[in-house]
């Protein structure tokens, strides 16, 4: 899988199970706020990714993860791992 | 002093119809709502036969936080509150304003907890349940979530009472406003209808298996009857005290007079004419009226042999001298189980409104018991000032309701 699939994959997820606006899906911007997420939404977010690329995000990965980049830089480097493994 | 307490809002999402008027007119057209579910065969059940029920889209109605934790029996009472609050003219920001409670009966949610624990089995990880599934699979899945989305601030909680749990919901209901603990409630019952649902049912050989002819398998009272068909969806009744709806000009639809219940104390399964006829007596004993008073009886009769036999005994018992006119809706609708109680008042009431007896279907031959009461088999046109409404459930827990016209 491309980076450029992946980001695809992430951004149809984020409208469809979301319900993000499309436009409002910038790299830069800040993921938290702009998905306005809860306690309860990590726990959704965690299983759309698991069910979309495979492998079981923990909590402590999310510390790190600002932006929209900074999550599809994390998710393309979790699935080129576990390609790799 | 008691307060009268009237209803002022229905709703329904059944397999007769998705709203109030689809419903009407299938109850007038004495229209089956059973068919077929071929998963069910699949999965080795004896009968594939249940009632019919659309799943509503709620995407674009209900944000993704409200339809996560929405299980299928939620989505359909979710539906038929939307429609009650509405004619009842209930809007979000007089409900934010007021204490409004909700009472609801529902005693399962089979697909969301078996779907859980297959998750589980599989993936070893609860985290990858998602966050919805525990207010999915909770008894109280329709109020914890009704309350949530309406924001409600009274009474709020479920009751579980097998067959029973609807009409005891909005007979509790009655209760708190009658001794004046809350003004509105919105009360009702959910059932979900799928094959997770119902398999431990049909392995008691419950279910009726005239699956060559799905519309005349329910046949309440008919000497043929071979078994009940289940059913569901949801169903909304929004009582208040006779004050409050005045005050706020609120459309009064009928009146609750009367709430009997009872526990046979016998057997977890079998009917009990005695039970009954005690539930019977109360409801009539609270409303204060006599037997004769009573223009109708939708009856809980279910098409079972055991069932309809002691029930046909028990009206024959205390209605033997009036012979009001008695049909069950679930010749059309099959058994709607824990949301039966509700939307038989639903439908009783849309008869009174409209002036006529919704027929009893695919009764052609009476048994010994039923052949002593009045069964309407056509839709009979006729005014209803007064009608009652059984429910009885396994663990033997009866339940009688009585309403009457507001004139």
């Amino acid at each position: 899988m491309t980076q450029e699939e992946i980001i695809e994959r992430i951004n149809a997820f984020l409208v469809d199970e979301f319900e993000v606006d499309a436009d409002k899906i910038v790299p830069t911007s800040n993921l938290r706020e702009t998905l306005e997420l809860d306690s309860l939404d990590y726990v959704d977010l965690v299983v759309i990714i698991e069910s979309n690329f495979g492998f079981k995000v923990v909590a402590e990965d999310f510390i790190n993860i600002h932006t929209f980049q900074d999550f599809y830089d994390y998710v393309n480097r979790k699935v080129a791992e576990k390609a790799t493994a | 002093m008691h307060n009268r307490v009237v209803i002022t809002g229905l709703g329904i999402w059944s397999c007769l119809g998705k709203n109030l008027e689809e419903v009407k007119d299938s109850l007038y057209a004495g229209k089956s709502g059973i068919g077929m579910d071929m998963e069910r065969k699949e999965w080795g059940y004896r009968s594939g036969l249940t009632g019919i029920v659309q799943r509503p889209e709620l995407k674009g109605i209900l944000d993704r936080r409200a339809r996560v934790g929405l299980s299928e029996e939620a989505e359909y009472a979710y539906m038929a509150t939307l429609e009650a609050m509405k004619n009842a003219k209930m809007d979000m920001s007089w409900v934010e304003k007021n204490e409004v409670g909700i009472l609801y009966g529902n005693d399962s949610s089979a697909k969301a907890v078996s779907e859980a624990i297959d998750t589980i089995r599989i993936k070893k990880d609860t985290t990858l349940l998602g966050s919805g599934s525990i207010f999915q699979s909770m008894n109280c899945t329709v109020t914890m979530n009704l309350s949530t989305i309406f924001k409600l601030k009274g009474v709020n909680f479920t009751i579980s009472a097998a067959c029973a749990s609807g009409s005891h919901a909005i007979g509790l209901g009655y209760l708190m406003i009658k001794w004046g603990l809350q003004k509105h409630i919105i009360c009702g019952g959910a059932q979900e209808v799928n094959p997770f649902a119902f398999g431990s049912f049909d392995g008691l050989s419950a279910f009726s298996v005239r699956e060559n002819d799905p519309a005349r398998a329910s046949r309440p009272f008919d000497k043929d009857r071979d078994g009940l068909i289940p059913s569901g969806g949801a169903a909304t009744v929004i009582i208040e005290s006779y004050e409050s709806a005045m005050e706020r000009g609120a459309p009064i639809l009928a009146e609750i007079v009367g709430y009997g219940f009872s526990s046979n104390g016998e057997h977890i399964s079998n009917s009990s004419v005695d039970g009954q006829i005690r539930s019977l007596n109360m409801a009539l004993k609270d409303a204060g009226i006599d037997a004769a008073a009573i223009d109708y009886i939708n009856a809980h009769a279910t098409s079972t042999p055991g069932g309809d036999f002691a029930e046909a005994q028990a009206i024959d018992a205390v209605f033997g001298e009036s012979k009001p006119m008695v049909s069950s809706t679930k010749s059309m609708t099959g058994h709607e189980c824990w949301m039966a109680g509700a939307s038989e008042i639903v439908y009783s009431t849309l008869m009174m409104q409209n002036n006529f007896v919704a027929p009893n279907i695919n009764f052609e031959n009476p048994d010994e018991a039923s052949a002593k009461l009045n069964i309407v088999s056509k839709t009979t046109e006729k005014n209803i000032d007064v009608f009652l409404s059984n429910s009885f459930g396994f663990g033997g827990t009866n339940s009688s309701l009585i309403i009457k016209k507001i004139k």
